[in-house]
């Protein structure tokens, strides 16, 4: 059974001036062990994905669709076994840990906290545990007794990913983890967070905008667009041969050091990511797409098979049903 | 967890006899205490303003332990009425022949009493409200902002006032009067610290982790906003000590309890300008400035220390 399964997941938001679908209809598994990595643009839903596995969106929000988290429906849990599973179930490593971190407790006292609250342990074996974890992610020990401007980024980074492990969670989100950080600490971190995942046999959703730290992190890749998973499979295959446009767009962004063929040549994708409220018809994709045929406008693609373990939204894809219109 | 596990020999943490929870906490506290005495020692005015403070608290001490000297008006048949300040009497006497010093020394007690009592029912009254309206926000904000707008609106003297006739002259009532209409100002800092606050990531942290609302509010919420609050109180000892000197000089004061405020009433009714007897204004007088310049003295010295915009470095 897979730690999480998300099936046909729509969340929007309610604002003033009006309704925003951030998600519409995304669904995937991940399994035991295994490493998801999702990729897109800002706003096309990443983070509002990881928001709704803990149900931490305000109550205006309205969730649709199925979340299973160790077989639990955590869209039907009353407001006390949410809270129970929050954390046990799946916890967060939070994007931008320097404001993740209370300023005016220690960071013993932070970590304890989540042990505290699921009532795992007293105070004092709390904070022991904490001292534990905090070596584990490779800090000395007496820095429990910290406090979080004492740290760097890069620690304050491990801090948040000992604590994502205090309550032995079946899954971690690493929501954007190494966004904030320079290069070198970003290898470090990756790292750490890739062998700890390895060695506890974690799940783990991995979500970033960065598709380079994605395939050195990730087993399988799901790529995102308005609001919908437009391409997904194994990880080297996404990123080394991508079928959807978009896909190709964003493995075009990041240019290979020592490959003469991007000399000179930095290429990206034009134009802006659509209004989540004023999403184009058909493929959202098409106003900006290389690709595009003269039935995309019209034609709302669902994740067609495009070879072996992948599917992807596109008329291009192998998979796709003959379309009037699409040359060949 | 046992202490054999080779993570914890290698580098213990605190040697662990010492390490009870208890002994902890008090560590932390006892370093942060220090930590604050020293920034706050930096700063002069906050100095000056302890200084002439605890000057008025030693007073008022004195004056509660039963020194001090009479008040009472039979017991000075034989003291000049009506002199001005001399080596017996350094402050004067009043139209009873009792020493205006003695009356300041009784009154002090009675007046930072007020201030105090007073300052902690606003701090109480204030935080509950603006903690719920900015934690909880939606149509409870609004009610509770719109509840608080009106105390705003209704001129505080007017409400006093009429309060005062209603429940009678007596100080607890006085004091009640003075914290129950004072805490609206209170109520808006915290709700408007803990709106900023609780959009702090780690907030959210803290529910992600499966915290309830009240372990929430109470650990990382309160402690954010704590500092802010106790800056503020001591700015409103100074109004609540005002607010009690006004209401006495009304004569809506306790007739029973010598305050400041009722020494100048005292005086003024009896006519101390027309006799011209300035030092029974002058001192009382002197008191309350003095005592209301400390507080916020202090209070800005706070300010200074627990609001970073304002820090100077």
């Amino acid at each position: 059974m897979s730690v999480l399964s998300v099936r046909d997941l729509n969340v929007t938001y309610r604002t003033k001036g009006g309704d925003v679908p951030a998600v519409r209809g995304v669904s995937f598994d991940i399994e035991k062990g295994r490493v998801l990595g999702l990729a897109g643009e800002s706003g096309c839903g990443k983070s509002t994905i990881a928001g709704a596995i803990l149900r931490l969106h305000s109550a205006q929000t309205k969730i649709e669709g199925q979340i299973l988290l160790d077989g639990q429906d955590v869209l039907a849990l009353s407001p006390g076994k949410l809270r129970a599973a929050r954390w046990t179930g799946a916890s967060i490593v939070f994007q931008g840990a320097l404001h993740a971190l209370n300023p005016v407790q220690r960071i013993g006292q932070q970590i304890a906290e989540a042990i505290q609250v699921h009532g795992m342990a007293g105070e004092r074996e709390a904070f022991v545990r904490a001292g534990n974890l905090i070596e584990q992610v490779g800090l000395p020990g007496r820095r429990i007794d910290d406090y979080p401007h004492e740290l760097s980024g890069g620690q304050k980074q491990r801090v948040m990913i000992a604590m994502a492990l205090a309550c032995n969670p079946s899954m971690v989100i690493a929501d954007e983890p190494t966004t904030a950080l320079d290069v070198m600490v970003q290898a470090q971190v990756l790292k750490l967070l890739r062998s700890l995942q390895h060695d506890l046999g974690l799940a783990m959703l991995f979500i970033t905008h960065d598709l380079s730290v994605l395939v050195e992190v990730s087993d399988d890749l799901a790529i995102m667009y308005a609001g919908k998973i437009v391409e997904e499979g194994p990880a080297e295959h996404v990123f080394h041969s991508p079928v959807h446009p978009y896909t190709k767009a964003l493995a075009a962004a990041f240019p290979e050091i020592g490959d003469m063929r991007f000399r000179g040549r930095p290429s990206g994708l034009g134009g802006d990511p659509p209004d989540p409220q004023h999403v184009p018809s058909g493929c959202p994709f098409h106003p900006r797409c290389a690709e595009v045929t003269d039935a995309c406008p019209t034609i709302d693609p669902q994740l067609w098979r495009a070879g072996e373990a992948r599917l992807a939204a596109c008329v291009h894809a192998q998979g796709a049903p003959t379309i009037e219109g699409v040359g060949a | 967890m046992t202490t054999t596990e080779p993570t914890l020999t290698e580098a213990p943490i605190v040697p662990p006899e010492k390490l009870t929870p208890r002994r902890v906490k008090w560590l932390r506290r006892r370093r942060a205490l220090s930590r604050f005495w020293s920034s706050y020692r930096s700063s002069t005015m906050g100095m000056v303003g302890l200084f002439i403070l605890g000057f008025f608290v030693l007073m008022a001490i004195y004056s509660a332990l039963g020194f001090g000297g009479t008040t009472n008006p039979i017991e000075t048949l034989d003291n000049p009425t009506k002199a001005p300040p001399s080596r017996e009497f350094p402050m004067g006497t009043d139209t009873n022949g009792v020493s205006v010093l003695n009356l300041v020394i009784a009154g002090s007690k009675t007046s930072l009493l007020v201030g105090l009592v007073a300052s902690v029912i606003s701090m109480v009254v204030g935080t509950l409200i603006g903690m719920a309206a900015g934690y909880r926000g939606g149509w409870i904000d609004a009610g509770l902002m719109r509840f608080t707008d009106a105390f705003i609106v209704i001129p505080w003297l007017a409400l006093a006032i009429v309060l005062a006739a209603l429940l009678g002259q007596n100080l607890w009532i006085i004091i009640m009067i003075i914290g129950f209409t004072s805490w609206p100002g209170t109520a808006r800092l915290v709700r408007a610290q803990v709106l900023s606050v609780k959009e702090r990531m780690f907030v959210e942290r803290s529910r992600a982790l499966g915290g309830a609302n009240n372990h929430v509010v109470m650990k990382h919420v309160l402690p954010n906003v704590m500092p802010v609050i106790f800056a503020n109180t001591i700015l409103t000892i100074a109004i609540a000590i005002l607010s009690e000197s006004a209401l006495s000089f009304l004569g809506l004061g306790d007739p029973l309890n010598i305050t400041w405020g009722t020494i100048i009433e005292q005086a003024f009714s009896k006519g101390a300008i027309t006799i011209g007897a300035w030092w029974w204004l002058i001192f009382p007088s002197a008191c309350i400035v003095l005592v209301v310049l400390a507080a916020t003295m202090i209070g800005f010295a706070f300010d200074e220390i627990v609001n970073p915009r304002i820090r100077e470095r």
